[in-house]
């Protein structure tokens, strides 16, 4: 875990300072209320449907137990008793007052958080691999490179007024988990050819109502090189990127109007005068932020009972992944119960996660980019009571991976820009389908739901992706198949018109029970299949059951 | 008018020459020997300067909009492409952008009237405010 030095404390506190001083500027009218917006949404602060939303950044979605309880002491001081966790590795509390703001941040800044960034025109909070330092396909811990972006993008001066926001992903493992294709740039860990890690760089990834798979600009860039790139791809950006349309302003559409190759030449040329005056980064510094990321000790080897409890063997079937270290396992929470909202936990939970952590689990917890939490250190021997406490506490849910592992944007219920609802569309799927055995049969199946095009459920990616638009005043949802967003990411396919709100989770089930019938044996997935047979098949199980049923 | 906006406070504008249009650059005709100074949109190439680079006095950039930041690359660039002198943002900046603009290499800031009224010359004092970019390299 990182800790922040004497510099990050200052920096922190005289944060919530200049916000305060924001505010009150506000309040007196020095600032007109189009002034303020960006500096309080640079400070994670959003006007939704009901209220305020305070959106407070997990920095690479990394947590120990104390930064956890406080958040659900805010979760039960300022808000009321629970917390949502965000597809970009944040949480967001979804009823604070404007007033108690200043306040909120000084409780993080106590636990070395904050809200820096979350939101506004500039560089978000960099989000990383959830399994970093504890997955055995690694090169390298993408944490400290984050760390160090987390640092560079912070008040940056050049780059806090871009055309539109800007992300940044990235991950240490050959197997993206962290959606960087999706990012407006995608750090990727590869090897050159004499075996030193380096990035390769993708730019132009993005959702939303444009959806494209980022391109590789550079296909090897050595460590020491990342700032300056980074540095000139964000200047070629804010000089050239569009101003005029707020839904033509991410780079995805600046490096699709200019062609990769000539905004690979504009970004190299940039990059070779960047990196002939950058001195190097201070290397006391970048030793500081490597030894933070340092493996914990691991225990040693011990013999593990064998597992006798039905739930406790499905839990680990499907929750636990393979650490690097045999004994050793990574422990998934799934935050999606049946009927729930994704990504929700209440306060009480929270504390669950960060005593298991505390106690069993290295002290270290993520958030992952799929709203679940992870316990990345488990000592294999503690899964039996790791499992006793989560389930008491609600949190045993063994579905990741599964068909109600659903990813949901807030929607209607809470969103202002929302055409349709998500929630209760991924309540209702997760509740007929909430035969866990069923469920596993049916396999990994990724579905995702937006509630409105800007795509914030990333249902683009979805190996079911769900889009709820208003058509006339009436919910109407569009269906993409085949999405995916790892190493093989790609852009769902349309299936067609869309359905009304209540015949979109019958359309899920007609889908799936096509898949069923069409995979050649229980292991090939529903994107194995989609990807072998192609839409129509899917397409006409879709909309064939449609017509039969109008005639 | 408008106030000019320094680490010192606020003043009138001192300069008293002629800013030229950045087009006349490129067209040929002669420049001032004295009292350079130049008017830059901020849709221009920085580099497009660097033949006057060492003669120009004063470079005034651009800021249609407070939320259009392209002022900030143009004025770093310059600065790393080597000029020394005097740089202006003008436009309707506010005071929380004073210290982005200080940072990224320019000198003072030209604002409307209006905003120095609303926002008056405490509120442009910097505030103490660490520079992790700074200490990347420091």
């Amino acid at each position: 875990m990182y800790q922040y030095n004497d510099f990050d404390q200052a920096f922190v506190r005289e944060r919530v300072a200049e916000f305060r001083d924001q505010v009150e500027r506000r309040i007196a009218g020095s600032l007109t209320e189009a002034e303020f917006l960006p500096l309080r949404l640079r400070n994670g602060l959003y006007l939704q449907l009901h209220a305020y939303m305070f959106r407070i950044a997990i920095p690479y979605g990394t947590l120990n137990s104390r930064k956890m309880r406080q958040l659900a002491m805010i979760a039960d001081r300022w808000d009321k008793g629970y917390g949502h966790f965000t597809t970009r590795q944040n949480i967001q509390f979804n009823w604070p007052k404007l007033r108690d703001v200043p306040d909120i941040l000084d409780a993080l800044a106590d636990v070395e958080m904050h809200a820096n960034q979350t939101s506004g025109n500039c560089i978000r909070n960099v989000t990383a691999d959830h399994f970093a330092g504890a997955a055995a396909d690694e090169i390298e811990d993408p944490r400290a490179t984050a760390e160090l972006l987390r640092q560079w993008s912070t008040d940056h001066p050049e780059f806090l007024y871009l055309p539109r926001k800007f992300k940044i992903g990235i991950t240490g493992a050959p197997n993206d988990r962290a959606a960087t294709k999706t990012h407006d740039i995608g750090l990727r860990m590869v090897r050159s050819s004499d075996g030193l890690p380096g990035y390769e760089v993708s730019v132009g990834g993005g959702l939303g109502r444009t959806p494209i798979i980022g391109k590789v600009v550079r296909e090897y860039l050595p460590k020491a090189d990342l700032i300056p790139y980074l540095e000139a791809i964000l200047q070629v950006y804010n000089l050239a990127g569009r101003r005029d349309n707020k839904f033509k302003a991410r780079l995805k559409i600046l490096v699709n109007e200019t062609g990769l190759d000539e905004i690979r030449q504009q970004i190299e040329a940039r990059f070779a005068e960047k990196r002939a005056e950058w001195p190097p980064i201070n290397p006391g510094l970048l030793a500081e932020i490597e030894a933070a990321f340092t493996p914990p000790v691991f225990e040693p080897a011990a013999p593990v009972a064998p597992v006798l409890s039905a739930g406790l063997r499905s839990f680990i079937d499907t929750n636990v992944a393979e650490h690097k270290q045999p004994h050793y396992a990574i422990v998934t929470v799934s935050l999606k119960p049946i009927g729930g909202t994704p990504g929700d936990a209440t306060s009480h939970q929270m504390r669950v996660l960060a005593d298991i952590a505390e106690e069993l689990g290295h002290d270290d917890l993520r958030i992952s980019h799929e709203q679940n939490v992870v316990f990345p250190h488990v000592p294999r021997r503690h899964l039996p009571e790791i499992y006793d406490r989560l389930k008491a506490a609600g949190l045993a849910t063994a579905n990741i991976g599964l068909v109600s592992d659903i990813i949901a944007c807030p929607g209607m219920d809470y969103c202002s820009l929302a055409t349709a609802r998500s929630i209760p569309v991924a309540q209702e799927i997760a509740e007929t389908f909430a035969d866990i055995d069923r469920q596993r049969d049916i396999g990994p199946l990724k579905i995702k739901i937006s509630g409105c095009i800007n795509a914030c459920g990333h249902h683009h990616v979805g190996h079911i992706g769900i889009l709820g638009l208003d058509r006339a005043g009436v919910e109407n949802y569009q269906i993409t198949l085949g999405g995916d967003a790892t190493e093989t990411a790609v852009v769902g396919d349309k299936t067609g018109p869309g359905f009304a709100y209540d015949e979109v989770v019958p359309a899920v089930e007609r889908l799936i029970g096509a898949y069923l019938d069409m995979r050649t044996e229980p292991g090939e997935t529903f994107l194995e299949t989609f990807r072998r047979v192609g839409m129509g098949p899917f397409k006409a199980a879709l909309y064939e059951e449609v017509r039969s049923d109008a005639a | 008018m408008s106030v000019i906006v320094t680490e010192a406070g606020f003043a009138a504008d001192s300069w008293t020459h002629e800013f030229l249009p950045f087009d006349v650059f490129w067209s040929g005709q002669d420049l001032p020997e004295e009292g350079l100074a130049v008017e830059f949109p901020n849709d221009r190439e920085p580099a497009d300067l660097l033949p006057w680079l060492d003669r120009v006095e004063l470079i005034r950039v651009a800021f249609p909009a407070y939320t259009d930041g392209r002022g900030f690359s143009i004025g770093r660039r310059l600065r790393e492409l080597g000029y020394t002198g005097r740089l202006r943002a003008v436009g309707p900046l506010i005071a929380d952008q004073f210290r982005m603009a200080r940072r990224v290499g320019f000198d003072e800031l030209e604002i409307p009237d209006t905003m120095a009224a609303r926002q008056p010359e405490a509120q442009w004092k910097l505030r103490e405010q660490g520079s992790y970019l700074r200490r990347l390299t420091a």
